[in-house]
């Protein structure tokens, strides 16, 4: 026992859960974004009324934009504690790997394993590409500084004109498959890591909840951009 | 035990004018004296009343060092532990759970009488004396059933996964050569959990500072000073510093020496070496040619082959053994139809066939592989057959209670018995024999003292099925904690450090071997003597000897120690991980372990369990005892390099079970 | 059949490391693994060179002691420990690389020999039930019901081979300190000291080094013993039951 100890609350243990808490408050903010995403099949006027909605929600017990702020700051918790467990322990298992010079192992055979899936090996740089992209969409439907299609006051129209370009398509299709694949991974391993998985059923049952929700966010997300770039909509 | 009168028999403890006297000089007599003299029943309660016992205080002040972490050597020191002494063990694998006891698959004995079926503690020593071939002590072998009983109970409360019934309480299972279930088992995995358990045990007294584990550490001298064990000298065996560790006793719980046949079920770094040097040093080795030859064992392969695999004898319980009952018949085994079928065991010993003690299971596939209907390559194999077992109780089932043992089976030959029999063979898996010990297991030197297979202990010629396991633990568990205690109540000792002449004296032996070693650079490597070494002694030593074949093995054990020492090839340097060394030093004690082996077995000119003289047998093949000559341990003091061996014979005495020819018909 | 081995071999801790190449002939399909490792060594040491270390000692799948990464693969190809898998698991002409574990927990002392003390440490720090020698109740007090026993047989049949530390990819030993938590954790006995057990034994592997678990299951896949993913489950919601009840 010469070994240094910290406590059980500082331990990879508690920091996955900080990392498996942080990213379902995420999942579920995803899946009310989704849905309100696919407003957008009700027209301008209903799209833009429930944009404003959102800033009205809660009035007048909390003051205008009140409860979006407070969805802005939990959500920056979740991603501040997110990313913080993701690195501290990204760093701790590379120390653990790396012995020596060069790959941890020479050979060239077996590079995936007995069973690895992609989902599980994208899922640092899926989460990295995702982070980058976050930024991106803020930049380009929030604040609106991005605009491709031209810019414009109107949600529905900053939507409208930023899907009419082919390349804006493409990109936030290749983010959602990031998301897709970090999800596949990322729910289930929030489950195995809060402790859901303690029995052969209870992994099978895990595992297609990781599929769907990993599916229905992604084709959710991906509807309105490719039915408004092929013209479906409006 | 003066005050007995031995129903039976007096032994005869003069030497006879046809004894080997160029071999070995007979010694005086010796005798258990620690044992009470009080019915069977009540020696150990009045032993334990008697020991002397050590202030809770006084412990701290008190340093045991304990070699090796197998049951009996992890059991033990986590007791002493617990209790408070200042322990110290030692084993040669990276870790104290790896000992070779975790290799133990069927199970452990004990006389719980869960299923009611007429088992008793009186029963289980009467099955192991019996099954000993009355060659072992009556005052051991029932205290050893009296204890087994507080082992189940203390593994359960540590947490070992015993098999259970459907009502959560704990199953059992009958085992080779007995009548009655009252075998606890985990699966084909028994031996893996109790020693996970004596493990997790030895590690919480780490944590509590009690024990302190020293891992890749080989003992290779014992210190005797001033007429006590007083220390021990080991090696590193990463840095290959040679250390001095110092106590007020040494327990040596060591093993057994089956790999002296090279090829044996045992680990690959099992040996003789502390038990050798102990033995040098004044303990005296008791019965070595008591060897246990398993019946089912996987067949050789290759002569590459590096161990043998044991698979549990519970498969006897559900298996039918059978060769064809022509000589050379080689159609695969399920062209041959019933009635070229010869189930041996079934027709020789119809009322307890293929669950014979093992000796006797092992002489018979013997026999039938000498006439020339083994199956496999070699024609060194007999087939184990579940087919009928399959067909009685269905795959699942079979699956559930084999089902590691068959994947084991199919993963080493490649080959599926659920559809093929199994082939097996006997291979050498126990050795019976071991440091002589008296009742409170202390050897001939004062304060040494040798637990578990180490022992010549309680077995005597043949051990029953599940009962290894059982020694182990009753030994470190329960035993031991005792009569060390007895011991120890009479230090601490003096004060000793390494410029003790007996010190000074021990490392200097073991640094001169290992340079001696090192420095012979010759042209044949330490496992091409190993080999040999094993194959004269399972051609002359193994299962049938005869006065010839020992002779001739004594010769040939004799040229190969000298060819050890003038051409082996040790590579490397000492201050090194030098495996090759580690071997070096092993085999050379083997050598010397072999040829005492071999001139017991020759002057034991008697067959008793696992040492079978082709000279004595009855008419029907079977083992002939001759209690007037051989009612006696052998016990062995070492007679200097270069010198003859010399016999001490300690008398057995029986008073409570009839000595008789066994039979298992 | 005719095979290259390419061995990592390596003087000391300290050494510099490097992958060596040898060639054998005749090397037999039934041979085991370690079997053609002790012919090359027979060899090797004839030739004058040292043979080549590594670590084995019951060969019968049980003792945990031997352990190689054969291309890649903790353990080799199949399901297995290294001395049960035998060289029909390989073709002719087969290039075969074998390497020690590789986990700065587990250094390596020589060659193919890595120093696992790490795990003897976790188990020190709470893998076990405290029942003193002659304390324990009469064995049927306690009856324990089947599918629990046998649930808990199944995790503690890991043998600590480090396999799992091998294949995974963060080098993390969940999967072993899990075994233990969930052979104890299962069974009546191991209740009274449920949480301070994994506490104490999750604080250990982090203290050695080990990295964290992201649930990818190479470990389990590597495993000898199968011991099931869920076991690391079990670890966690203790753990995390301990800590919401205020416990570390």
């Amino acid at each position: 026992m010469t070994k240094q100890r910290v406590g059980a609350r500082r331990s990879t243990v508690a920091l996955k859960a900080l990392m498996a808490v942080s990213g379902l408050l995420m999942v579920g903010y995803l899946l009310l974004h989704m849905y309100g995403n696919l407003k957008v099949f009700s027209g301008q006027v209903k799209f833009d009324e429930y944009s404003h909605h959102l800033r009205t929600l809660g009035e007048p017990i909390l003051p205008y934009e009140g409860a979006l702020w407070i969805i802005r700051v939990v959500l920056l918790a979740a991603i501040i504690a997110h990313v913080y467990s993701a690195v501290v322990l990204t760093i701790r298992d590379r120390k653990a790997t790396r012995v020596g010079s060069g790959p941890r192992y020479k050979s060239k055979q077996n590079k995936r394993g007995f069973q690895r899936t992609y989902a599980s090996f994208t899922l640092r740089w899926g989460g990295v590409i995702i982070f980058l992209f976050i930024i991106f969409h803020l930049l380009n439907l929030t604040t609106n500084d991005i605009a491709p299609g031209g810019a414009s006051p109107s949600p529905y129209v900053r939507v409208m004109n930023t899907f009419s370009e082919w390349y804006m398509v493409l990109a936030y299709t290749l983010a959602l498959l990031a998301v897709g694949f970090h999800l596949r991974h990322g729910v289930w391993a929030a489950g195995m890591t809060l402790g859901a998985n303690t029995s052969v059923k209870a992994r099978r049952n895990l595992n297609v909840l990781a599929y769907a929700v990993a599916g229905i966010i992604t084709l959710g997300f991906l509807v309105p951009p490719f039915a408004i770039f092929f013209g479906w909509v409006g | 035990m003066g005050g007995l009168n031995p129903m039976t028999v007096t032994v005869n403890t003069e030497a006879r004018t046809d004894d080997f006297t160029d071999l070995y000089d007979l010694g005086a007599p010796i005798a258990d004296t620690k044992a009470p003299d009080v019915d069977v029943t009540k020696r150990w309660d009045t032993r334990r009343f008697e020991a002397k016992l050590v202030n809770p205080a006084n412990r701290r002040k008190l340093k045991v060092i304990i070699v090796g972490t197998g049951l009996a050597g992890a059991s033990a020191a986590a007791t002493l532990g617990e209790a408070g002494y200042q322990v110290t063990s030692f084993c040669y694998q990276d870790s104290p759970r790896r000992a070779h006891s975790i290799a133990a698959q069927g199970g452990i004995n004990a006389a719980k009488n869960y299923r009611n079926d007429g088992d008793s503690i009186y029963r289980l020593f009467y099955d192991t004396v019996k099954g000993g071939d009355f060659r072992s002590r009556e005052s051991n072998v029932y205290r050893l059933a009296q204890v087994s009983v507080e082992i189940i109970d203390q593994c359960v409360a540590q947490g070992v996964p015993f098999a259970r019934e459907y009502g959560g309480l704990l199953d059992n299972r009958s085992f080779g050569g007995v009548q009655v279930s009252r075998t606890f088992y985990a699966r084909g995995q028994t031996g893996q959990q109790l020693l996970l358990g004596a493990y997790q045990a030895l590690e919480r007294q780490v944590a509590a500072g009690t024990v302190v584990n020293h891992t890749r550490h080989e003992m290779l001298e014992v210190i005797v000073a001033d007429g006590r064990a007083r220390g021990v000298i080991v090696r590193d065996m990463v840095t290959g510093e040679i250390e001095t560790h110092f106590a007020d006793a040494v327990v040596l719980a060591t093993g057994g020496y089956g790999n002296v046949f090279f090829l044996s079920t045992n680990a690959m770094g099992c040996n003789v070496t502390a038990n050798w040097r102990a033995h040098r040093k004044g303990a005296y080795f008791g019965n070595p040619c008591y060897t246990q030859i398993h019946p089912t064992c996987i067949p050789v392969s290759g002569d590459y082959q590096s161990k043998l695999t044991l698979m549990s004898e519970s498969l006897r319980n559900d298996g039918r053994i059978w060769v064809p009952k022509k000589a050379g018949d080689d159609r695969p085994a399920s062209q041959i139809p019933e009635e070229d079928r010869d189930y041996y065991l079934e027709r020789q010993y119809p009322s307890f066939g293929n669950l014979v003690p093992r000796d006797i299971a092992s002489r018979a596939a013997k026999y039938v592989c000498d006439e020339g209907r083994g199956v496999g390559p070699g024609g060194l194999g007999v087939y184990l057959d579940f087919a009928d077992a399959i067909t009685r109780l269905g795959r699942d089932t079979v699956e559930a209670k084999y089902g590691n043992l068959f994947d084991m089976y199919a993963q080493i030959t490649g080959e599926n018995p659920y559809e093929t029999p199994m082939r097996i063979y006997p291979a050498v898996h126990y050795t019976m024999g071991g440091l002589w010990v008296d009742y409170d297991l202390q050897s001939s030197i004062t304060g040494l003292f040798v637990t578990g297979e180490a022992n010549f202990s309680d077995h005597g010629a043949n051990r029953l099925g599940a009962s290894a396991l059982m020694q182990g633990l009753a030994d470190g568990y329960f035993v031991l904690p005792y009569t060390l205690a007895n011991y120890l109540a009479d230090g601490p000792f003096d004060a000793i450090d390494e410029t003790h002449p007996a010190a000074v004296e021990a490392k200097k032996q073991v640094t001169d071997r290992i340079e001696k070693l090192l420095s012979v650079n010759g042209t044949r490597t330490v496992d091409s003597f190993h080999r040999e070494l094993g194959n004269i002694m399972w051609e002359y030593c193994g299962m049938a000897r005869s006065e010839g074949g020992l002779l001739k093995a004594i010769e040939l054990i004799r040229e190969l120690r000298t060819e050890f020492w003038r051409n082996v090839k040790v590579t490397g340097v000492n201050e090194d991980l030098n495996q090759t060394l580690e071997r070096a030093g092993r085999v050379a004690d083997f050598i010397d372990l072999g040829e005492l082996m071999c001139i017991d077995a020759l002057h034991r000119r008697e067959s008793c369990g696992g040492h079978f003289r082709v000279e004595s047998q009855t008419e029907d093949g079977e083992a002939l005892r001759h209690d007037d000559e051989f009612a006696y341990v052998a016990a062995w003091e070492f007679g200097g390099d270069g010198g003859k061996p010399i016999l001490h014979k300690e008398a057995l005495i029986y008073q409570n079970v009839e000595m008789k020819q066994r039979s298992y018909k | 059949m005719k095979i290259t081995v390419r061995v990592w071999r390596q003087a000391n801790p300290s050494a510099e490391g490097k992958m060596v190449a040898y060639d054998l002939d005749h090397v037999s399909e039934h041979m085991s693994f370690l079997e053609m490792l002790d012919v090359l060594n027979e060899r090797l040491t004839l030739e004058g060179e040292e043979p080549i270390a590594f670590d084995s000692d019951c060969r019968e799948g049980i003792c945990g002691m031997c352990g190689l990464v054969i291309n890649g693969l903790a353990h080799g190809p199949e399901r297995t420990t290294t001395c049960q898998l035998h060289m029909r698991s390989f073709k002719d002409g087969d290039v075969i690389d074998i390497e020690p574990w590789r986990s700065s927990s587990f250094p390596v002392v020589k060659d193919l020999v890595v120093d696992r003390g790490a795990f003897d440490r976790i188990i020190a720090a709470g893998g076990y039930i405290s029942a003193p020698t002659g304390s324990a109740p009469e064995a049927n007090n306690l009856p324990v019901p089947k599918a629990d026993a046998d649930h808990a047989f199944e995790a503690a049949t890991c043998i600590g081979c480090g396999a799992c530390v091998a294949a995974c990819p963060n080098g993390s030993a969940m999967l072993f300190t899990a075994a233990k938590i969930t052979h104890l954790g299962l069974l009546p006995q191991g209740q009274p000291e449920r949480t301070s057990r994994v506490i104490g034994m999750v604080e250990q592997h982090d203290a050695e080094g080990f990295g964290n678990c992201t649930n990818i299951g190479e470990c389990t896949a590597a495993c000898p013993k199968g011991i099931p993913l869920d076991t690391i489950s079990r670890l966690n919601r203790d753990l995390l039951g301990a800590l919401a009840k205020g416990k570390a």
